[in-house]
């Protein structure tokens, strides 16, 4: 063996050690790191510092914040955390790199407003950054229409949700079911068919798969809330009539005339519990039901879907 | 004079494709296709854009870095190697010597763009499957970016004709940097009054306005640039140019090279 040949396998075996040794010792730094604090500092907060400091280039770091953002809530959401105290700023500092970048203000709205653990649990956050949004995308009726989503399911203000659906459907080219979304929240605003209008046209005006999933459990919850409403109502009648609990929902069935006992969308027959309380049978399939859960319910971890 | 100026500058880019220039290309091979595969998968609805804003800042700054440091040494290089006396001993003018030098670094800078292009071009087709009638700004926004590279390039022999490589490659980046925020020493030097005024806006008009030649955001979102802006900003970076060329060659004729 020649001395090149040597020194050759020496430094190829020491690069070699030395990667493996970086990468294993990086494993572990990891490990033993305080990861709360790190996830939870934004070091540069200012969004004028930062788009100074992008030399015009601030599309591309607008682009880099909204992927942080969405890294940050991702993140959190599957870890079940129910703080999001750097969601706010990134948003804000994304929408101020780039005012004309939507993503943030659609989808970022949507990280915002719902209570934890599904979202950030601040929904006049939401609203502020839809309205700079609008302020400076005042021709995007979909950004309306976000706006006028947030008011009706989070803060239950139909009259504001009526009159964003009203400014948007204002808005040349705007879709026309804002109209129709605009009249039906003014006057029937706490209807079943209402909310299902709003999560069909969540679901049709997104390509995510993630955000088409989660509008399709929406619209799977108002299905499981109407058909508990009703079974329930359907009880009620039975025990007036009858002065006794019935003992099973095929009593139901024979007293309402059904065909059989009625089924969830995943066509599993609704329970009914000893004291007459109708139930779902999976409720961790519906995560977003209002009704048909046992006392004391807790739902499970959420379980991302993959991009259709 | 043409003909010397043109094999002043076709030698400028051999040695710069000798200097292995364009391997910068594979990196930014790496860099957009890499994007394009990862960015679907770690943000939601931004691939067309990050595309677009990477593909585009990156062309830029690979071209502004290669501008800066091919530019400063066009001159040094040539004096420290002593080629320059071999050139200047034939029929050579100064002032051919620099202006060849500057087509030549443009030339390279022209031809990387080019390969830069078709690599956005092609990565938008990954991610977006077809082309939209907004692409055609990308054309628009590229031509722009080669007009700051005529810039950065005179201004990088003008301080490289008189300075260190050093020297003046901290002065040609400073003065991408503050060209860069130009419009902001404008609003500045509009708040000031009396002398300060003076100066400020001096400072303002003699910097480059490198801000209005960057359209990538905007090219970014779709929005259709203006036949007026392009026809100005290409007589801005022309009037530009000379007059940075024209201190190059300036300082050049009269520096004693002995």
């Amino acid at each position: 063996m020649t001395s090149c040949q040597r020194t050759t396998i020496c430094a190829a075996s020491i690069l070699l050690f030395s990667t493996v040794g970086s990468v294993l010792l990086l494993h572990h730094v990891d490990e033993i790191r305080p990861r709360d604090i790190v996830d939870d500092t934004l070091y540069v907060a200012s969004p004028k510092l930062l788009k100074r400091a992008s030399l015009g280039f601030d599309g591309l770091m607008a682009c880099i914040y909204w992927t942080r953002a969405v890294q940050y809530f991702g993140h959190r959401h599957l870890l079940r955390k129910t703080s999001y105290n750097e969601l706010g700023p990134l948003l804000e500092i994304t929408t101020a790199l780039d005012p004309h970048l939507l993503p943030p203000y659609q989808f970022g709205s949507t990280f915002l407003s719902p209570a934890p653990p599904n979202g950030a649990g601040q929904p006049e956050r939401a609203i502020r950054l839809m309205e700079y949004g609008i302020q400076n995308n005042p021709d995007n009726w979909r950004l309306y229409y976000d706006l006028g989503f947030i008011y009706y399911t989070e803060l239950k203000d139909f009259k504001k949700a009526a009159e964003a659906f009203e400014r948007g459907s204002q808005v040349p080219d705007a879709h026309p079911f804002l109209k129709v979304l605009a009249a039906n929240t003014a006057q029937h605003a706490e209807d079943y068919a209402t909310a299902r209008l709003l999560w069909s046209a969540a679901y049709q005006n997104s390509n995510e798969g993630d955000i088409r999933q989660n509008a399709l459990d929406h619209l799977r919850a108002i299905q499981v809330d109407e058909d508990v409403t009703n079974l329930q109502n359907a009880v009620t009648r039975f025990v007036e009539a009858n002065k006794r609990i019935p003992t099973s929902l095929w009593e139901i069935a024979a007293a309402e005339h059904l065909a059989g006992i009625p089924v969830d969308p995943d066509g599993i027959p609704y329970e009914l519990s000893i004291d007459g309380q109708v139930l779902v049978a999976t409720p961790d399939d519906f995560p977003f039901i209002k009704k048909g859960t046992p006392p004391g319910y807790k739902p499970g971890p959420p379980h991302f879907h993959s991009t259709k | 004079m043409t003909s010397r100026i043109i094999s002043i500058a076709s030698n400028t880019f051999r040695e710069a494709v000798r200097d292995r220039v364009l391997y910068n290309l594979i990196a930014f091979a790496v860099l957009l296709s890499g994007a394009a595969i990862l960015v679907s998968q770690i943000s939601i609805e931004i691939e067309r854009l990050v595309v677009i804003n990477l593909g585009l800042t990156s062309v830029s700054l690979f071209g502004v870095v290669i501008a800066i440091f091919i530019g400063i040494g066009l001159v040094s290089k040539e004096i420290d190697k002593r080629t320059l006396y071999t050139v200047l001993s034939r029929p050579v003018r100064r002032w051919e010597f620099i202006v060849g030098k500057f087509f030549g670094l443009a030339g390279t800078l022209v031809v990387n763009t080019f390969f830069m292009a078709i690599g956005v071009f092609a990565a938008l087709l990954y991610v977006a499957h077809k082309f939209s009638g907004g692409d055609g700004m990308i054309l628009v926004s590229l031509y722009f970016i080669i007009l700051q590279f005529l810039i950065i390039c005179a201004v990088a022999l003008l301080f490289s004709s008189f300075s260190s490589p050093l020297l003046s490659a901290i002065l040609t980046f400073s003065m991408f940097v503050i060209g860069s925020f130009a419009d902001d020493l404008r609003s500045f030097a509009s708040i000031t009054h009396g002398f300060t005024r003076l100066i400020a806006t001096g400072s303002a008009y003699l910097v480059p306005n490198l801000s209005a030649l960057n359209v990538i955001s905007a090219v970014a979102h779709g929005q259709s640039i203006s036949a007026q802006l392009i026809l100005q900003n290409t007589l801005y970076a022309l009037f530009y140019s000379a007059m940075a060329l024209s201190g190059a060659v300036l300082i050049f004729e009269r520096r004693n090279l002995k």
